[in-house]
Parts: C-alpha cells; structure tokens; sequence
C-alpha cells in the first residue's frame, strides 16, 4: 500500500485516504460528458468521409449526391475549409500544410476527406457513401528508418523529404568517453504503436457566431492550451474570439484529447458553412485509425563501458515516426525526455541524435508517457545486454551506475535537473518487499527443470509538469535566439468565499477521472481551516472566463506537482486576506491568527475567535469594515510558476521537467515453449512521488498504469501492412486486457521524498509504469530465453517463434479443418486456392463463366453485372465482412481467355468502405461425369474492410468462394441439384484448399 | 407481427427503472441512442458501437444485455433498469455504489454504469462468487483507468464468498 510510510498528519486532509467527491455524481450516472450535454436545437451531426488509402492523390471529389440526400445540410471538403483557414503551425518552421482535412493528397487510412453535416448522425452516415472521390493511388511506406531513404515515396511534397527534422546533440564529451572505455555494447530496439484509448472518445459541439466573427466551442480537449493558440491562428480570429468550454465530466484521454484539435477546426468551419451548430462524436474505429497513437520508434543504442561495469557514455540514434503529419506539440515526445537521456545513472557523456520522421500512418499525439516507454526501453535493454556482456548481475551494475542520494539536485549531462530522491532506499525496500531472493530460487528450480523462466529489471525517473520550453530544444541555438525565449510552466487556481462564507475553487486541470476535485478540496480546506464539505471545486474551463495559461490542462502529470501549488498558493492569499479582517475584529496582529474547524482563532487566546463564514460574509456585505485600502469580497487569483525551468541553454541542455520522481521494478516470468505464452510468476513496482497526496488516488493512479502498460506489453499494437493498410480497428483487434486478464503487481510501501521545488512536495505518479513495465518484462523475456532483439507487444505467436524458430506454433485447440490462416499481413493480402467438381460439361461451365447474366446470379452479393466488351464487365455488388456492410463497384477483366480452359480474371472493388483488387485464375478439367473446376486467387484489399474485418477476411473470403462455386453448380448443372447432400458435401470437402 | 418502415418513426414503450417511459424510434435506432437521446437517461454510456467493451451494459428483463447491440423496437414492453434506477428512492448509494465509493474503484466513471448493471444482474442471482468467478463476469468489460483490481475488490465487498481486506 502507498503512503502508509508517510505520516499523514492526523489534522490534516493532505495525505488522507479521502473518498471522492467526483463519485457521488458518476455513480448515480449524472455524469456529464460530452455527448451528455444538451444542444441548441437546430444542431447538425457531423460526419466523417475517410481515406480508404494509406497514400493517393485526390483526383476529384464529387458531393452532389450526397448533398440530396434527406437531412443533409451541408457537405464540406478540404478545398472549401481553405478559404476560412490558415495551416496549423507546429513548434518550428516547416513547410507542411496540414489543416485537419485532407488537400489534394491523402497520407493515411483513415484521414478526413470530406465532411457530411446533418440533421442526425444516422443521416450524416448514410450519405458518406454517395460522396464520390476518385483517387490515384500513391506507394506508402510505413517504417520510419525506410522512409527516411533517399528513394521512398515522399508523403510532403513541399517538404521533399519524409525526414522533416534531424539534431545531433553532444553533452559531456561522448567521443572521447567511447575511445577511452574498455567495451561497448550496441543494440536495436523498436517500439510500437499504441495508445490507451480512452472508453470515452472525441466529442465536439462548433458554433459560428457571425455576430462577433467568433467560434464557440465545447470539446473534451485536455489541453495543453497552448494548443489554443494554434487553432485560433489557424481559424484566422483573435484567441479571445475562439471560446473554448469543456464540460464538467471526461470519460479518460491518457494523453489521446490532446491532438484532437485539428478537429475542432474543421468542425468550425463546417458549422461557419452550414450556419447552425455542428455536433461530432467520434466513434471507435475512427478512433483507432485516425485519432492519435505514440509515436512508434527504432532506437540504435550504444553503451561505453569500462570492464568494472562503470558506463562512460551513451550513444542513440533515434527514428521516432509521426505518421502522416506533425501536429503541435509534436514531436514534443522525444523532446519531453530529452534532459532524461541518462535516465537514473551517473553516466556523464551522452550523443543523442534525434531524426523525426514521416509516413503513411495515423499521426501521432500523447499517450500516457509521452516519450518515456520509447526511450527507456532503450536505455534499461541496453544495460540489461552490457550485464549480460559482462557477465554481471543486472541488478548488481544498475545499482553501481546509480545516481547516489546525496548528490541531488543532480544535473544530468543533457540538462534535466533532478530534484530529490533516495533511489539506493527504493531499491532496497523493494528487493526487500518483493522477495527477490525467492524469485531467484523459484528461477533456478524452474531452469533446473529444464523451463524457461527470467527475471526482468526496470529503472525510470519519473518526470512530471514538462517545461513549456522545451519544444524549443529542437530548434538551433541561432533559432532560439531568433523566437526569443520560452520556458516555465504556469498554473492557476482561483479561489472564492462566498457571502455565506463557503468556499469555492476554480482551478484548470481538465481532469479526466484522477481525482482532482477531491484533491484539491483537500489542500484548500486544510489551508483553510474548513471542513473538507465546505469546499465546491469545479474544473469546468471557459477561454473567455476563466483563468488558464499555456500549460492549462492535464498532461505529463502536471497535476500534483504545479496545480496543487496553484491551489495552495491562491488558499494562502485567501488566508491573509481573512485575517487582515479578523485581525482588526479581534485586536491581534493576523500572525497569530489560526484556522481551524470553521474558526479563526487567536493563538494566544483560542477564547478570542471569529467564525470562518461570519470573516468571508463581512468582506461582502460591509465593505467599511475591512482595513483600509483592501478590495471587498474574497477572490484570489494565483498564477504559479517554477523558476527551475529554464530556457534551453546554447549548449542545448533543458531541464525537461520540474519534479522528477523514481520507479523501480522487477518481475519473474515463465514462457511456454510450446504455446509462446507468458505466465508473470510476480510483477513488483515501487515509486517515489514525493508527498502523496491521497493514497487512493496515488494507488488508482499506479495501478491503471501498470493495467495499461501490461496490455502495452502483451498484446497492444496498431498493425499496419508494409502497404500501409491498417488493420487495428476495433477492440476485437486491438485487443484490451479486462478482468480476466489482468493481474495484480505487488506494490512497494517505500521513501517519499518530497519535492523541493513543488509547494506540497508532492511528483506526479500517473506515468511510472508505462516507463518501467514494457522493458521489464522484455528483458525478463530477454533472460528467460537468452535472446536479444525483443519487442513488445509480446504476443504468444511472436515468443514462440523467438524460441523455436519458423516453425508453426502447435494449434490451440481442436480447429475447423479448414481453419488455418490465409492472411499474409506483410505480403499481398488474402490469397487461396481449391477445386469444386461441377456435374456438367467444361463447355456448359464456360458458357456460364462468360455471361453477364449467369454470373450476376452467381456473384455473391451481385445487384448488376453488364458487359462492356467480351473480356470486361462492370457492375455493382453489395457485401459484407463481419460488421461492415457497403455496396462497391465492380471491374472486372477476363485475360489469357483458353476457351475452354482456363481463363485469368483480375478485377477490383471500389467504395466508400474501401477498395479490393484480386487476380484469380480458374481452370477447367473434363474428368468423368462432369468438369473439375480449379481455381486460385489473391486479394489485397485496404479502407474500412480491412481495418475491421481484417481477422475475420480468410475465413470470409472462404465463404464467399463457397457460395460462388455452390451458385456456379446450380447455374451450370441445374439438375444436379437432386443429388442433394451428397455433391454438397463433396463439393465442400474440396473447397477451402490450403495454401 | 408488426411491420416496421425504413426510415418512419414508430412509438417504443418500456419500463425503465421501474417507470414507463416511451419515445419514438426508427426502426434502425439503437436501444443505447434511444435510451440516450430520445429518453434522456445519458448515464448508459457508449464507448465502442460494437458489442465488445460493455460500456452500455443495461439490464433487460433480469438479464445484463449491451444496449448497443439491440434495438429500440426489440425493448417494447421490456423492463430494463440502468445505472439511474440503482439508488435508494431517499437518494443513497445502495451496496454496490457505496463499495465502489469506497474502494476507489472508479476514475473517469465512464465504464462504470456498464460494470454496475452487470454486477447488479449478477446480485439479483442471490448467490455468492468467487474471485474468478466476477473476473469471468466482468470479461465483457473494458476499463481504461483502474487496473480492475478495485473494481473486483468492490463486487466481491459486496458479491463475494469471502471477507476482502
Ligand atoms: S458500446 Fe456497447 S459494447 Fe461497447
Ligand atoms: S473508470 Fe475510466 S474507463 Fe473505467
């Protein structure tokens, strides 16, 4: 348990276990979310026609169906949102033109191409698929390390290379440190796409106000607002004419409602160009394709090492890949961790080189850790393979390389300043707690039995509230000089005492269920001297009302160290302000005036006090009581700032971050040879935060990150094809650990050292796990099977081959004969191949292959079929793969026509859920009683169909043969349909043959 | 049989929390969409559209049923409870709400409505679980906050064979 090491001091609110305030209203389900929140009647419902391609040119795009349909208002594309926008700018020059919609060329499955407004959102959909665009597709490329080759295909045009930024950064003397150590070890790591996708996703309500030339805006944006800037410059009005309000409840974001501000854009305009309200809810494939992820990345590292295990210097090469286009802060991620590229060692030289990358994928935005998974994987696997290479405890050499505990405030080479901790005490309470020495045993009885069993070690410091500065590091020093400096991380609180003397607090965390009403009615009742029900927080924002700064929002744990400063800061000024009033009441100077229980008493003689409502009624009902000078009413405003951090300096080091706590754990775990499984034998995680503020909050926090880093680890991955399809999109894909999966980590009750720089002392804890738990169970992974390149996710198919080789893994379970995979998810897609035995003449088959009439009775699906010329056919077929269901247009082209043998078809499938382009061949054979009909195909197909049914298409695309051939023998050999049962089963013991 | 026309709105009436209540619908009108828009009980939430995350979980006739997978037209004369009908009539918490509260087993709120209702249909069962047996119940449900720990930790307060720490 958390904090129980922590003295919570019993008259205190800080420190306690308090219940949720937030509670009371959830549980009863009087949430109010986005979607919850009433609109102005009249409101259209927006939605989004997407790319089916991962790269093409948009040839044309045509609306006019689609605007004649029932309830359509308005259908808005890229070409008519230009006019009303400006490109939305990222942290530094580019020529990239991004404005949320797609212009010309679209980069990604699953990017906006046009916009359908209308009177409901079932109506908006139904029109998407009348919108016709025609596209020239483009290559895509997918891998950042390719897509920086002087010949892969370049997604920016006007950028004329998909590397959009490249840095070399030198802090200490790396050179010298590597030609001066004894060894050096270097590995590869590759880190995932993946996100924590929120249950509640984005929702937006745009206004135009062509009164005052303004936008008004509710979303479940979560800041940082300096993102604010970016879409009133894009939405060409002055930021006070951009009214951004959020509403009382959000249902998560880890990271994903930062970069949903390209859609608030497009959505004005949209509302501008229909002149009513617009209303859009995304849902969860368009989610999954096309909100935000982390940025995937290929991490070349090297370690300089002396024999005694001391490391001289780090060396790393980064390729962090931002998909299809770079929205603000990005590339903040890389950059976030930048002062952190030693993580928690003494390593005094370090060369990082920072190459951001483009490709054909969903653009990236924040997740939980923002940075930290990607370039701690690196560092903690490399250290992990120098023990390995040295022969050395792993444990045993991070424990050597660690930061001591009496040298904080530790700079660290690359500039992060590191405020405090005891990590030698952390370790030592979690070897202790966590049994290590038992799990040691519990290995080697396990290898003695021949199973492979590893224990896996991780190390992280834990930053928390970023610099708003630190962006900048990506930009020359002569740049920086140019834009003048940026720094610093602002908060504000606001804190009122109303007439009847309650009080209330208005703070701007846009929370997203961490607990923060609860918390901060902790901080300013104790600052008070109220009960903690006396204090009403809201975090509702309001751009035009409100209090908020650049750094509002709720991202890289800027909570607990900078709001909750805020917060006290803004109570202390309400406190000196009573007792200024209750001094002059009370005849004694307000130093010795203390807040307690509701009064405000004298501390030399408690007789002699005040009621803490009767103090805050006077500043409002009598005005001539107060002391000369002071303003009436009570309402302090505190905008706090920490002085720690810094611009980045010419020699490019920046303090990332201002509180920076530790993270320890290890685990043991056991792989299946024979199914690639893992089994987590024990899982242990300890963290220094500082002062906690509530347990149960600081333990949700821990405990939700460690669930979401484990599924990070296990099974989360956005899949893309080498081609670009994507083929993560639904939660049966991207698949989400639930109750059952789940499992629980011993938690270490260790140190808290508070932070010197935060007023509560208190770091933030909401990230730790998503650090340390991907690369501790890879290198328990690493240990358990003697292997070095691994990645997560670590799913059982991807173990099994690492430990035995190419082979196939063993079938689970009893499977469907026909059951084996079709899909080749690098390759060219589905391909297949089978038989069927036909009771008539090959003529009778031929006649029936050729014409349009018996092959549109045939086709599955097939509403109309003409022919264009002897060897080309067009029509329309309507078909569906699991959940998607759509109509497409068929091309279909007979070659190499053997009459009557064999014939090569190539055709494709085009619409709005996507395009599919096959080539097959059928051969025929006369035999006795009949002709055997062979045949064999490939399918590639992309769009909608492939992102949700992709696991569901081989065994689809089976089905769809099946009732092809049953269809051909009825046509070609009507009688033969008394046979009954028995051709059936003949000719289904032939269909499906395996590749 | 009554014949329903594409596009025509048609009257669907049910009981909700113990209450009639009837509104208009389509005939393609998800009971999640109707319950949520044209009812106004906004506290059954919709996170997926596709049956997989459970956070429109509702219970129908005694049986937890995901909203977003049924139709309006399919809950006429129905009796379906949501998370708005699980307080006392004085406003109280009733048990699953109070453990909840008490074991922090919510962050966002977003899933929960979705977890309460198929816990509440377990607890109509009168039976007691055992620890695999909720985490197999709750399978069909996603969270993205807590680490489901608290969320075991609360049903078993209040379903489980056996007095929790
Ligand atoms: S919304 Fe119904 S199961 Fe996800
Ligand atoms: S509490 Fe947020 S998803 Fe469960």
């Amino acid at each position: 348990m958390v904090g129980a090491a922590a003295h919570a001091d019993e008259d205190k609110y800080v420190g306690r276990r308090m219940l949720r305030v937030e509670d009371q209203t959830l549980l009863r389900g009087r949430g109010k979310f986005m979607d919850d929140l009433p609109v102005a009647k009249g409101t259209l419902h927006a939605a989004f026609l997407r790319s089916p391609h991962p790269h093409a040119r948009i040839v044309s795009i045509d609306v006019s169906e689609a605007l004649k349909q029932k309830g359509v208002k308005a259908v808005v594309t890229g070409e008519d949102i230009r006019p009303y926008t400006k490109p939305l700018i990222v942290g530094f020059e580019n020529p990239m033109d991004y404005r949320g919609i797609a212009l010309n060329k679209v980069r990604y499955v699953g990017e906006p191409v046009a916009v359908v407004c209308a009177t409901d959102r079932y109506r908006a959909e139904d029109a998407l698929k009348y919108i016709r665009v025609e596209y020239e597709p483009l290559a895509a490329i997918v891998d950042p390390v390719a897509a920086c080759a002087d010949d892969a295909p370049v997604l920016h045009d006007e950028v004329g290379s998909n590397r959009v930024s490249r840095r070399v950064f030198t802090h200490g003397e790396p050179e010298a440190a590597f030609a001066a150590s004894d060894r050096q070890t270097e590995i590869t790591i590759r880190y995932p796409r993946n996100s924590i996708t929120p249950m509640e996703t984005y929702g937006i309500v745009a206004e135009y106000q062509p009164d005052t030339g303004g936008y008004d805006v509710t979303s479940n944006f979560q800041g940082p607002f300096s993102v604010h800037a970016v879409m009133a410059i894009a939405l060409k009005v002055p930021g006070a004419k951009l009214r951004h309000r959020s509403p009382p409840n959000s249902g998560g974001s880890f990271g994903a409602k930062l970069t949903m501000f390209p859609y608030i854009v497009v959505l004005s305009v949209c509302a501008r160009l229909a002149g009513r309200p617009v209303k859009w809810i995304e849902d969860r494939l368009e989610h999954l394709s096309s909100s935000s992820v982390a940025p995937n990345r290929v991490t070349r590292i090297r370690a300089a090492y002396d024999a005694d295990g001391t490391i001289n210097a780090l060396r790393m090469e980064h390729f962090d890949d931002h998909g299809a286009y770079l929205r603000a802060p990005m590339p903040a991620p890389i950059y976030r961790m930048h002062g952190l590229s030693t993580n928690c060692y003494r390593i005094p030289n370090v060369e990082v080189i920072n190459n951001i990358c483009m490709t054909n994928k969903c653009p990236t935005g924040a997740v939980r850790g923002f940075g930290g998974p990607q370039l701690y994987f690196a560092i903690e696997r490399v250290i992990a393979q120098v023990a390995k290479d040295l022969g050395r405890d792993p444990l045993d050499l991070m424990r050597q390389n660690l930061i001591q505990a009496d040298q904080f405030p530790y700079r660290a080479p690359a500039g992060a300043l590191i405020d405090s901790g005891n990590y030698q005490q952390v370790v030592a309470d979690t070897v202790d707690q966590g049994g290590l020495e038992e799990l040691k045993a519990r290995r080697d009885a396990a290898r003695a039995e021949g199973r492979l069993y590893g224990i896996g070690y991780a190390m992280a410091v834990e930053p928390s509230q970023s610099n708003m500065g630190y962006i900048s590091t990506l930009k020359t020093k002569e740049e920086r000089e140019k834009a003048g400096p940026k720094d610093g991380a602002v908060a504000s609180c606001t804190i009122s005492v109303d007439p009847l003397g309650s009080v209330s607090v208005v703070g701007d965390s846009t929370p997203q269920g961490q607990g923060h009403q609860t918390t901060l009615a902790q901080i300013v009742a104790d600052e008070l001297g109220v009960p903690f029900e006396m204090v009403t927080v809201n975090l509702e924002t309001d751009t035009q009302k409100d209090n908020w700064s650049i750094a509002a929002g709720n991202y890289s744990c800027r909570f607990s160290p900078a709001s909750t400063s805020a917060a006290k800061t803004a109570a202390e000024r309400v406190r000196r302000k009573m007792a200024l009033i209750a001094s002059r009441f009370m005849n004694v100077p307000p130093e010795d005036l203390l807040f307690k229980d509701g009064w405000i008493a004298a501390q030399s003689n408690p007789e002699n006090r005040m009621e803490f409502r009767r103090v805050g009624g006077l500043a409002h009902w009598s005005p001539s009581s107060l002391p000369e000078g002071m303003d009436p009413g009570i309402r302090e405003v505190a905008y706090w700032n920490a002085p720690e951090l810094t611009p980045t300096t010419a020699k490019d080091e920046i303090n990332t971050s201002l509180a920076y706590g530790f993270a320890f754990d290890f685990c043991g775990v056991e792989v299946d040879r024979d199914t690639g499984e893992l089994r987590i034998d024990r899982y242990v995680t300890a963290h220094d935060c500082g002062t906690i503020l509530n347990p149960g909050l600081a333990e949700g926090q821990i405990r939700g990150s460690f669930a979401s880093a484990l599924g990070a680890s296990l099974y989360e991955e956005f899949v893309y094809k080498s081609d670009g399809t994507f083929l993560s999109g639904t939660f049966a894909d991207y698949l989400i650990a639930t109750a059952h999966e789940a499992i629980d980590p011993v938690m270490v009750d260790t140190v808290a050292t508070p932070s010197p720089f935060t007023r509560l002392g208190a770091k933030g804890i909401a990230e730790g796990n998503q650090y340390t738990t991907p690369v501790c169970l890879a290198n328990a992974v690493a240990d358990a099977i003697g292997r070095q390149d691994i990645t997560v996710p670590l799913t059982p198919a991807k173990v099994f081959e690492w430990v035995n080789g190419e082979e196939e893994p063993a079938p689970q379970a009893a499977a469907e004969d026909e059951a084996e995979d079709l899909i080749d998810y690098s390759g060219d897609a589905l391909r297949g191949q089978g038989s069927t035995f036909v009771p008539a003449s090959a003529e009778q088959v031929w006649q029936t292959l050729m014409d349009p009439a018996e092959m549109a009775a045939i086709i599955p699906g097939c509403k109309s079929l003409d022919k264009q010329a002897d060897d080309h056919f067009t029509g329309v077929v309507s078909m569906g793969v699991g959940p998607v269901k759509g109509t497409f247009e068929a091309d279909i082209r007979l070659e190499n026509l053997k009459k009557p043998r064999s014939a090569d078809i190539t055709g494709s499938l085009i619409g709005a859920l996507g395009t599919s382009r096959g080539r097959g061949r059928v051969t025929l054979v006369e035999g006795e009683g009949g002709v055997t009909v062979s045949y064999e195909y490939s399918i590639h197909l992309s769009g909608t169909v492939a992102s949700v049914g992709g696991r569901l298409l081989s065994g689809a695309a089976r089905a769809l043969v099946n009732q092809f051939f049953r269809a051909l023998v009825r046509r070609a050999a009507p009688e033969a349909k008394s046979e009954g049962g028995g051709l059936m089963r003949r000719l289904r013991a032939r269909l499906g043959g395996k590749k | 049989m009554k014949i329903l026309k594409d596009g025509s709105k048609t009257q669907v009436s049910f009981t909700l929390n113990g209450t009639e209540v009837d509104g208009y619908a389509e005939p393609r009108t998800l009971l999640s969409d109707f319950l949520r828009h044209e009812i106004g009980a906004s506290g059954t939430h919709v996170a997926c559209e596709h049956g997989v995350c459970g956070a429109c979980t509702v219970v129908v006739d005694g049986k937890a049923v995901r909203s977003c997978l049924m139709l309006a037209a399919q809950a006429e004369g129905k009796e379906i409870r949501t998370i708005e009908g699980l307080a006392a009539s004085d406003d109280s918490f009733n048990k699953l709400q109070d453990a909840f509260h008490k074991r922090f087993a919510l962050q966002c709120g977003f899933c929960t409505p979705g977890i309460l209702m198929t816990l509440s249909s377990l607890q109509d069962s009168g039976r007691r679980y055992t620890e695999p047996e909720i985490r197999e119940a709750l399978s069909g449900n996603i969270c993205r906050c807590t680490g489901y720990r608290e969320i075991v930790d609360a049903a078993l307060d209040v379903l489980g064979d056996r007095v929790v720490a």
